[in-house]
């Protein structure tokens, strides 16, 4: 902690513009990243938010989930609102924020999956593995369970299938 | 305090004999047993029978306690302000503690009572007193927080309070203190026949539970002390134990104890009905605070009252006085209705009158006199019968629905079980140390839960840890299953606790609530979505319009904010999971943090003095990231032409 503290004054005594002292963070952090992890490996593995996987029905109680063609219209709008209401927080449409964006979701994961991270994401976090690593893949955040009904997950999700990837 | 020394010298004077006595270890064997250790054993994760609400007594409070454990679950703040909690600090719970006085934030909690129906609990409410300044508060069992205060007039000293009626169809109050009705200035020394009791019957709306102050009934200047209701055959009437019928005002300690007998005031409010339907009241003017807290809009508000309708003691069938010795202080019902006990303080023997014979003198006009036009029935006319010598110093008693009554001696330190009928002292047990009240879940209802009684006792000594001069109080809870009472456990409590209600858990835990619906919140500012928040300038008032949810607040940027501002932050928690509470706080805050459940809205109040970028956070620990949870506010001098703005992750 003395030490920590040292080296923080020396730093501040050296400190120009603050420009530069934000630049010498940057070049440091990527020096460390190259020295210890093997880009090889980085570029193997796919990120959780991007992973397509559309046979997991994750866990949770929602085992089967029928998609009409036709996109409900109706469905679709109070899902929207719903989204906006208690979700909105974390999650913005066309932009990581907390969590992931919700555009092209469907193409990512199964409906059911979709429904048993809303309805039960305690679960999920526990015992599904994209849920698990999209947790660390996120900094920890927790998804918050919202207390919502299946009915209302239902709609969110007839709402996600509006959205543009 | 020199009286509590001296008290005190004298109980250890008394305990040191009882002692040599060598009785003690064995009576005391039950502690040691280890069955008793079982019987309170609650193990990790599994819940406790009862829940009791123990009266938080100087605190001004409410605390919540697992029977058979004695283990603490929550504190609701009632008359004092409770920076943990916000309460009385936030802006929506501020009007709670308004009073004719202003704002008052602390009083003295003493009988919690619990709303019945059909004289049974109910597990809807819990009423509580405030002695100081005089006021009732209803507590919500759903949510287990303060819903509403009721202000009392034309009173002092709200002791005789807050027991219900057998359908909650009033809550009572009573002064301890008599004074001039309506106040006056007038020499203390012309108390006799000037100063005035007062008897007032708050009604409960059955759908709501609003209060309302229906009526007064104006007594003679005694100290009414305290009260329960009638039940069964009962049911209509009220019973106030009364002391100083002397009417001294001065050196009660003498003066006050000089009548062989005072009364216990039995009064028909049935009766008091008709009355009031046939107008023959008076309308009295009067100004006392009604604070309401709204469950939509999370928000209080507190209206003045104008008037109050009274009627006078003397009206004939409305009031009865029972001649009962000595100074009484408790005054219990049996949960048939039958019998109502007078624990006579200064005496060693337990007055027991019968509702029966109460009726019967009524209608034979056996009266013996009358104070002030009521008529004061004959004492062997309404005298069901005495158990003898079961003490010394009786206070307050309770029932197990078996036949027997428990009763509490304050003076020889003890709990006595006694026969209803035959009056025969049946077990005592001794408590550590001087007994006041105790209580057995639903004691004083027609259905009592007799598996358990909790003494509540005035002195502690050292019965734990030392701590200084100032110890802990003292709770004991006995096993009354059997025929002999058996110790179980000592367990500390907060204030000096007056009284406690008990309930079986399961009466209360279905309808707990875990969440406030955000859908169905109604708060003036509140920003339920992330789209209404905003941070809008009125002048030098600044209103924001933030919102929380693991882990970040919106907006956690604002700048613009200028010294001299007056900034409400209107904080919404987002959260609709059970436990996840935030809580927020300011730096230089001149007031409490927040601690805001989900969908709920709560405000506090920030006015910056100094020029500077200065942090907010979350004080309650809510994810992994609740050390990120943080934010700044730009303070900027007042003659700063700087244009509000704020952000999140921009």
């Amino acid at each position: 902690m003395g030490l920590l503290l040292v080296s923080l004054l020396l730093f501040a005594a050296c400190g120009g513009k603050t420009e530069e002292k934000k630049d010498g963070f940057n070049v440091e952090r990527q020096k460390q990243e190259s020295t210890t992890s093997n880009p090889e490996a980085e570029t193997d593995r796919v990120k959780a938010s991007e992973l397509v996987d559309l046979k997991n029905k994750g866990v949770g109680g929602i085992t089967k989930v029928e998609l009409p063609t036709e996109i409900d219209q109706a469905m679709a709008a109070e899902g929207e609102a719903i989204f906006k209401q208690y979700c909105m927080a974390c999650h913005r449409v066309g932009k990581k924020f907390i969590g992931p964006a919700p555009n092209g979701i469907l193409k990512r994961r199964s409906p059911e999956w979709i429904m048993n991270m809303i309805l039960h994401p305690e679960q999920m976090v526990k015992e599904d593995p994209i849920a698990k690593d999209l947790l660390i893949e996120f900094n920890g955040s927790p998804m918050a369970n919202q207390g919502l009904s299946e009915e209302q997950a239902r709609a969110i999700l007839e709402y996600f299938r509006t959205l543009e990837e | 305090m020199k009286k509590i020394i001296y008290s005190s010298a004298v109980m250890l004077c008394s305990l040191i004999l009882f002692l040599s006595c060598g009785d003690r270890d064995s009576e005391n064997k039950g502690a040691l047993a280890s069955s008793a250790a079982e019987k309170v054993y609650v193990a990790p994760g599994e819940y406790d029978e009862f829940y009791a609400f123990i009266s938080g007594g100087f605190s001004g409070q409410l605390s919540v306690y697992g029977i058979p454990s004695g283990r603490l679950f929550k504190v609701i703040p009632v008359f004092s302000q409770d920076a943990e909690k916000a309460w009385g600090y936030n802006e929506e719970t501020k009007p709670m503690l308004q009073t004719s006085h202003g704002f008052v934030p602390w009083d003295d909690s003493h009988h919690p009572d619990i709303s019945q129906t059909n004289g049974e609990l109910d597990g809807r409410y819990v009423f509580i007193n405030g002695n100081n300044t005089p006021r009732i508060a209803k507590i919500d069992l759903s949510v287990f927080e303060t819903t509403e205060i009721i202000e009392i007039p034309n009173c002092a000293g709200n002791h005789s309070s807050a027991f219900v009626t057998e359908n909650t169809e009033y809550v009572v109050a009573g002064t301890r203190f008599s004074v001039p009705i309506p106040q006056a200035d007038i020499s203390i020394k012309d108390y006799k026949g000037n100063f005035k009791g007062s008897l007032s019957f708050i009604s409960v709306d059955p759908e709501d539970g609003g209060m309302d102050l229906s009526f007064q009934i104006l007594m003679p200047g005694f100290d009414y002390d305290l009260a329960h209701p009638g039940r069964g055959a009962s049911h209509g009437w009220m019973f106030f134990s009364t002391y100083n019928s002397e009417e001294a005002s001065t050196l009660l300690e003498v003066n006050a104890s000089q009548n062989d007998k005072d009364f216990i005031a039995a009064v028909n409010w049935k009766k008091a009905e008709e009355y009031i339907k046939e107008g023959k009241f008076t309308t009295m003017p009067a100004n006392y605070a009604h604070n309401v807290y709204d469950e939509h809009t999370h928000t209080a508000t507190s209206t003045m009252k104008k008037e109050v309708r009274v009627l006078d003691g003397s009206l004939p069938g409305l009031v009865y006085l029972l001649p009962t010795p000595k100074s009484p202080h408790g005054c219990d019902v049996d949960p048939t209705g039958e019998y109502i006990v007078g624990n006579g303080k200064l005496s060693a023997d337990l007055t027991v009158h019968s509702f029966k014979k109460m009726i019967s003198a009524i209608e034979n006009e056996q009266f013996d006199g009358e104070a002030y036009g009521i008529p004061i029935l004959k004492f062997e006319e309404v005298l069901a019968g005495t158990v003898k010598q079961a003490g010394l110093g009786p206070l307050h008693t309770e029932f197990d629905g078996k036949g027997n009554g428990y009763t509490t001696f304050f003076i020889s330190s003890e709990v006595v079980k006694w026969k209803v009928g035959s009056w025969e002292v049946l077990d005592r047990q001794p408590c550590y140390y001087s007994v006041g009240h105790l209580m057995i879940p639903g004691g004083n209802s027609r259905k009592p839960f007799g598996k358990y009684v909790v003494a509540m006792n005035k002195i502690t000594k050292d019965r734990y840890l030392p701590t200084g001069p100032e110890v802990t109080q003292s709770a004991q809870l006995y096993d009354i299953t059997g025929e002999k009472m058996e110790l179980l456990l000592d367990f500390p409590t907060i204030g000096e606790p007056h009284y406690a209600a008990g309930i079986p858990a399961e009466l209360i835990t279905e309808r707990s609530r875990k969440i406030f619906n955000l859908t169905e919140n109604k708060h003036k500012y509140a920003a339920t979505t992330d789209a209404d928040v905003k941070v809008v300038r009125d002048g030098k008032e600044v209103h924001v319009y933030m919102t929380m949810i693991r882990s970040h607040f919106n907006p956690d940027n604002i700048e613009g904010i200028k010294v001299g501002d007056k900034v409400y932050f209107h904080v919404t928690n987002l959260e609709q999971d059970y436990d996840v509470p935030h809580g927020i706080s300011m730096i230089g805050a001149n007031t409490s943090e927040l601690l805001i459940m989900p969908g709920q809205t709560e405000t506090f109040v920030w006015e910056p003095k100094q020029v500077g970028v200065w942090p907010f956070y979350c004080t309650d620990f809510c994810s992994a990231l609740h050390q990120e949870m943080q934010g700044y506010v730009r303070v900027s001098p007042e003659t700063s032409n700087l244009e509000l703005s704020w952000g999140l992750g921009d």
